[in-house]
């Protein structure tokens, strides 16, 4: 069984089409007869046929938003092609900043509630029921939109294999934003980013993490060591990165990146369940902490008990010397 | 300058409880406390009323019992008063009925800004702070680093996966702030004393004008179907370390190629 259309919220991250979204179309394919996309901006011709060769058949472009945050008005746009009778039987965004704003300005134009963290979505008698793991992964619970559609459900990154559909190059076609009212106003002035060091922390084969456990600020030196080492990028938990030892673009977790290298090392992180959600999918794990209770070891592949200011610096040099 | 922190309590995040097996709700008997996501929206709160030199902050939370804790640990914090949504029709509610409520107990306070946590810490929805935004027909910036105010509109530095943006917004808007991004305050003993006797407002969501069928289970556009034990990696190999255990690291990396 499957819905007849669905529109995945696209997102492009330095002029790329977002693997987060082509994850969304890959599973609309799935779930929906005809899968299309909402994009914001006015270079959508660009993204065409990327967004195309994943099984979008149109993309429905807002234009120039002038810098606005896209949650207001792509959710209006949206909102204005269902009113218009033009709307899909669900929406699908991704758990990212942009992509929050999008589903709950959306589900308040529409009086549908949204479904958040998903990591499995399904058709059930022509709704969608999504899976959300709770406690840190323990326990996976499944909650059905109940009434009529559109459905709008929240996908978290990485939750599915992107895989090509061999499709064309989409048609674009333009979504008009209607007007803003009082909502309006919040305009992007300037971008920053932040620079690190070696590949990206989502995507990188291996990612070396640091918390609590290295005691200071400038151990995390360590962390970033090692990673560099390895070839692999540096991560930290929730609870350093609220200390401001680390900026929070390398935070591992719920709230933060969700990584699934070949292996993650874990140093000094007790492995609270806000952690665990972030990194569980990696293929190996290894995890150096002090506490032989530390959560963290209910996960790992190898557990290393003991303190990280003597087994990281002893593991690096014996890196370095091979 | 009058700031509305919305706030949470939620049960211990060391001891997050289980879920209820009737109501497939989480556990709220246990004793609440003040999420501490949302502390740092309320020291934010603070700081922007003590920079503008005039004004408050005051707390608006919902709740499905009448836990007041959580409220009197921002209470001590210096907020001025709060207003407590709370009945058991409330239990079951989604993110956009908790919205809803929130955003009818705010409304007729008419603040300048309204604040809240990005995602509280064991919902994790983190949609409500942009839905009330939407309620309230008010613009909005989620993950807020920081908040400066300047003649009647703000400049807010959010979070980006990369870095951060400078967005520009008017006032009045809500902003969800991000952790980590103030040091919030430890209520000082006469905080604590002073919370005590702060004004705290309960409501039920009837008073608020919602109807029984509007809110709760009753209201909700979702249903849980199915809870069920997550498949679990097996733990594997948890050695003491004897002063060599860096090698095993060496031969478990060099096991997978890595090295």
């Amino acid at each position: 069984m499957t819905l007849d259309t669905i529109w995945v919220y696209a997102e492009v991250v330095d002029g790329e089409v977002s693997s987060t979204t082509l994850e969304l179309l890959t599973k609309a394919r799935d779930l929906a007869d005809t899968v299309a996309c909402v994009y914001a901006g006015d270079d959508a011709d660009d993204v065409a046929e990327t967004l195309g060769s994943y099984g979008a058949e149109t993309v429905y472009a807002t234009g120039d938003l002038e810098g606005a945050l896209v949650g207001v008005p792509v959710a209006a746009a949206i909102a204005a092609a269902v009113e218009a009778g033009d709307g899909p039987d669900a929406v699908l965004a991704a758990t990212t900043y942009d992509g929050r704003d999008v589903a709950a300005r959306l589900a308040v134009k529409l009086d549908r509630t949204v479904i958040t963290n998903c990591v499995d979505v399904e058709v059930d008698d022509d709704t969608l029921v999504g899976t959300e793991p709770i406690f840190g992964g323990a326990t996976d619970i499944k909650t059905k939109l109940t009434g009529e559609g559109p459905y709008i459900v929240l996908i978290r990154p990485k939750s599915f294999a992107a895989e090509s559909s061999d499709g064309g190059e989409a048609d674009v076609e333009d979504l008009d934003v209607p007007d803003l009212g009082s909502s309006a106003g919040a305009i992007v002035s300037d971008r920053f980013v932040e620079e690190s060091e070696g590949p990206k922390l989502d995507e990188a084969d291996l990612v070396v993490s640091g918390g609590r456990g290295l005691g200071e600020a400038d151990k995390f030196a360590l962390v970033a060591d090692l990673a560099k080492s390895l070839g692999g990028a540096a991560g930290a938990s929730r609870a350093i990165v609220d200390a401001g030892w680390v900026p929070y673009s390398q935070q591992v977790g719920q709230t933060g990146k969700v990584v699934k290298p070949n292996v993650y090392i874990a140093c000094g992180i007790s492995g609270a369940t806000q952690h665990l959600v972030g990194m569980k999918g990696s293929k190996n794990i290894i995890a150096i902490n002090k506490d032989p209770e530390a959560p963290i070891f209910g996960v790992a592949d190898l557990g290393i008990v003991g303190d990280v200011h003597k087994v990281m610096p002893l593991l690096i040099e014996a890196l370095a010397s091979r | 300058m009058k700031v509305v922190v919305c706030v949470k309590q939620i049960p211990d995040p060391a001891d997050p409880g289980a879920l209820d097996p009737e109501t497939r709700t989480l556990k709220r008997d246990v004793k609440l406390i003040l999420d501490e996501s949302d502390s740092y929206g309320v020291e934010m709160g603070l700081q922007l009323v003590d920079d503008a030199g005039e004004g408050e902050v005051t707390l608006v939370s919902m709740a499905p019992n009448n836990e007041q804790s959580g409220l009197r640990t921002a209470l001590a914090m210096g907020a001025a008063s709060a207003t407590l949504v709370s009945d058991t029709e409330l239990i079951g509610s989604d993110a956009l009925t908790t919205a809803k409520v929130l955003a009818a107990a705010i409304k007729d306070q008419a603040p300048d800004l309204v604040i809240a946590g990005s995602e509280s810490s064991d919902g994790y929805t983190g949609t409500v702070p942009e839905m009330i935004a939407a309620l309230l027909d008010l613009p909005s910036v989620t993950a807020a680093k920081s908040i400066e105010v300047n003649a009647g509109a703000i400049t807010v530095k959010r979070q980006t996966d990369a870095g951060y943006d400078v967005v520009d917004c008017p006032m009045p808007a809500v902003i969800s702030v991000t952790a980590g991004v103030v040091e919030p305050r430890y209520p000082s003993f006469k905080g604590i004393m002073a919370a005590k006797s702060k004004p705290l407002d309960e409501k039920t969501s009837a008073d608020l004008g919602f109807s029984a069928d509007q809110v709760g289970w009753a209201g909700s556009g979702q249903e849980i179907v199915d809870v069920a034990v997550a498949p679990q990696r097996e733990a594997g190999e948890v050695i003491e370390d004897d002063g060599e255990s860096h090698l095993k690291i060496v031969e478990f990396l060099e096991n997978l190629k890595v090295i």
